[in-house]
């Protein structure tokens, strides 16, 4: 089927794994994505805080270009905050008059309009879940990923809040991903904390808050002993991945889990080779936990650092960030 | 239809974060029973829990309210929202009191709003948003030597080619600038 990808501005260069691998799963599975023309940001969770009226003209935009571009009648993002204002922008533009002649008075100034409900906005997992289904996948799966133990972790977002029967997932305890790795051949451990915030914003404004929800998730994790967390977004893989250093040197925690997204998942089931997949760029490496499906990952290298004349510390290997 | 009843005393503060909210209606019926405080991932580290910040809005405490932190530490998880039993719309709510204290300047000394607005910044002349630009304008002219090191964290994105060293523009951006400038013009009427 096919379907309008909204990458939204993560995508492009620091959730790039995660574009690179939903469109390396997308031809086996049957899905063609078609990039919505000339999108523009989606505000994240920022602009509502400023001004709502320019943050839905900003969202709607997206949908008015989406809905007249090639008879398209879902539109798909992958990143989580992304799939939440453009699906609360056309489900408040139909639900609230106001906010929708708001917004059209708005989109008009710029020769655009947008009828809400036009367009189905989804998340990827939900397409995947949904229009793909469980058995089609388990049909492509060459190299399962047995003794591979995940924690699927939601986040907020795709979650929360509930638009309705039409709700992808359960706002509390959603499973689909959990049944999705299953099918995977993955072994599926008990993550409470699945659909707990990964502190967002928070590593900007306040890193104290922020660093605490991450330890929480990762200490969950980690007493389930899972080799990897799979996140559906790319906010909850920048916060748990990037800063899971600092995370440890804060609580004098020693965390070493890889972020990895559903995707690049459910590509290595496939067979795909997992540079193609974008692997091998998390902070946190997954090389070890991959090991264990019989997968030996390349990491990309960090360039050495030039050792200043006077430095009488013991040389040590260069290149890895870690802690 | 009968009228939502109220719980007793109002105030016109009230009445404005309503009027400034969909669907905020049902602010008039909170229990107070405080299923957003314990939901919410960062209340530890408010000033006031969502619900004293509701009771306060009731009791008309309009500056205490607007200079708080607790909606500018709201990340948005909308845990609080799917469970108020009285379906109160409490991250809309919260997205009311941001805008209201930004527009009087009435905020906290957080970096929120700063945060918010640096990264809208290169939204509105771009078309998109810019991670590298934003790390610089934030940290370096709003938090020099800021409170967390971004160390590892700038070196990793860099390394792991993970930045971008330039903003993208979208074609559209002048289009763009006019449906956000007729937007603002119209959010002012408001």
């Amino acid at each position: 089927m096919k379907y309008g990808y909204y990458p939204g501005c993560s995508l492009g260069k620091s959730a790039k794994p995660y574009d690179d691998s939903t469109k390396a799963i997308a031809d086996q599975l049957g899905m063609s994505f078609e990039e919505i023309d000339d999108w523009n940001c989606c505000g994240a969770t920022e602009y509502f805080s400023l001004n709502k009226t320019a943050a839905y003209a900003l969202v709607a935009r997206n949908l008015a270009l989406a809905a007249k571009q090639d008879s398209l009648t879902d539109l798909v993002a992958p990143c989580s905050a992304c799939y939440l204002n453009l699906r609360k922008t056309d489900d408040y533009m139909g639900k609230y008059p106001k906010i929708g002649d708001l917004t059209n008075e708005s989109l008009a100034a710029g020769g655009l309009s947008y009828e809400p409900g036009s367009l189905r906005v989804r998340h990827l997992l939900d397409v995947v879940v949904e229009d793909i289904g469980f058995e089609s996948i388990s049909e492509k799966v060459t190299n399962p990923l047995t003794n591979l133990w995940v924690a699927p972790y939601y986040g907020c977002m795709v979650v929360r809040p509930e638009f309705g029967d039409t709700d992808p997932v359960d706002a509390e305890y959603p499973v689909t991903m959990d049944h999705l790795m299953e099918t995977l051949g993955a072994t599926v451990v008990d993550f409470p904390l699945k659909t707990h915030c990964c502190g967002g914003h928070m590593t900007q404004i306040s890193s104290d808050t922020a660093f605490e929800l991450i330890r929480q998730l990762l200490h969950n994790a980690d007493e389930s002993n899972a080799d990897v967390i799979v996140t559906i977004c790319p906010m909850c893989q920048l916060n748990l991945d990037a800063y899971q250093t600092q995370v440890n040197r804060h609580f004098g925690t020693n965390y070493k889990i890889p972020i990895l997204y559903f995707t690049q998942l459910i590509g290595l089931a496939m067979g795909i080779p997992a540079k193609k997949l974008g692997v091998g760029k998390e902070f946190v490496s997954a090389s070890a936990a991959l090991k264990k499906i019989g997968l030996e990952v390349e990491e990309e290298p960090a360039p050495a650092g030039k050792r200043k004349k006077d430095d009488k510390s013991l040389p040590m290997p260069s290149g890895r960030v870690e802690g | 239809m009968p009228e939502v009843p109220t719980n007793g005393s109002s105030s016109d503060f009230r009445t404005e974060v309503i009027n400034a909210t969909p669907g905020g209606e049902n602010l008039r019926i909170c229990l107070q029973c405080g299923t957003c405080g314990g939901s919410c991932p960062s209340g530890p580290d408010m000033d006031y829990s969502p619900r004293q910040l509701f009771a306060m809005i009731d009791a008309g405490f309009r500056d205490d309210v607007l200079k708080s932190n607790t909606p500018w530490y709201c990340v948005s998880c909308y845990y609080c929202t799917v469970r108020c039993p009285k379906e109160i719309p409490i991250t809309d709510i919260m997205y009311t009191l941001k805008q209201m204290a930004v527009k009087e300047h009435l905020y906290d000394d957080s970096d929120a709003p700063e945060w918010s607005e640096s990264f809208i910044g290169f939204v509105e002349t771009y078309g998109r948003s810019f991670e590298l630009g934003l790390a610089t304008r934030y940290h370096l002219t709003h938090s020099p030597l800021s409170k967390f090191s971004l160390g590892p964290f700038a070196i990793g994105m860099v390394t792991k080619n993970r930045l971008a060293f330039l903003p993208e523009r979208i074609e559209g951006i002048n289009q763009l600038k006019a449906i956000l400038e007729r937007a603002k013009q119209l959010e002012a009427e408001q």
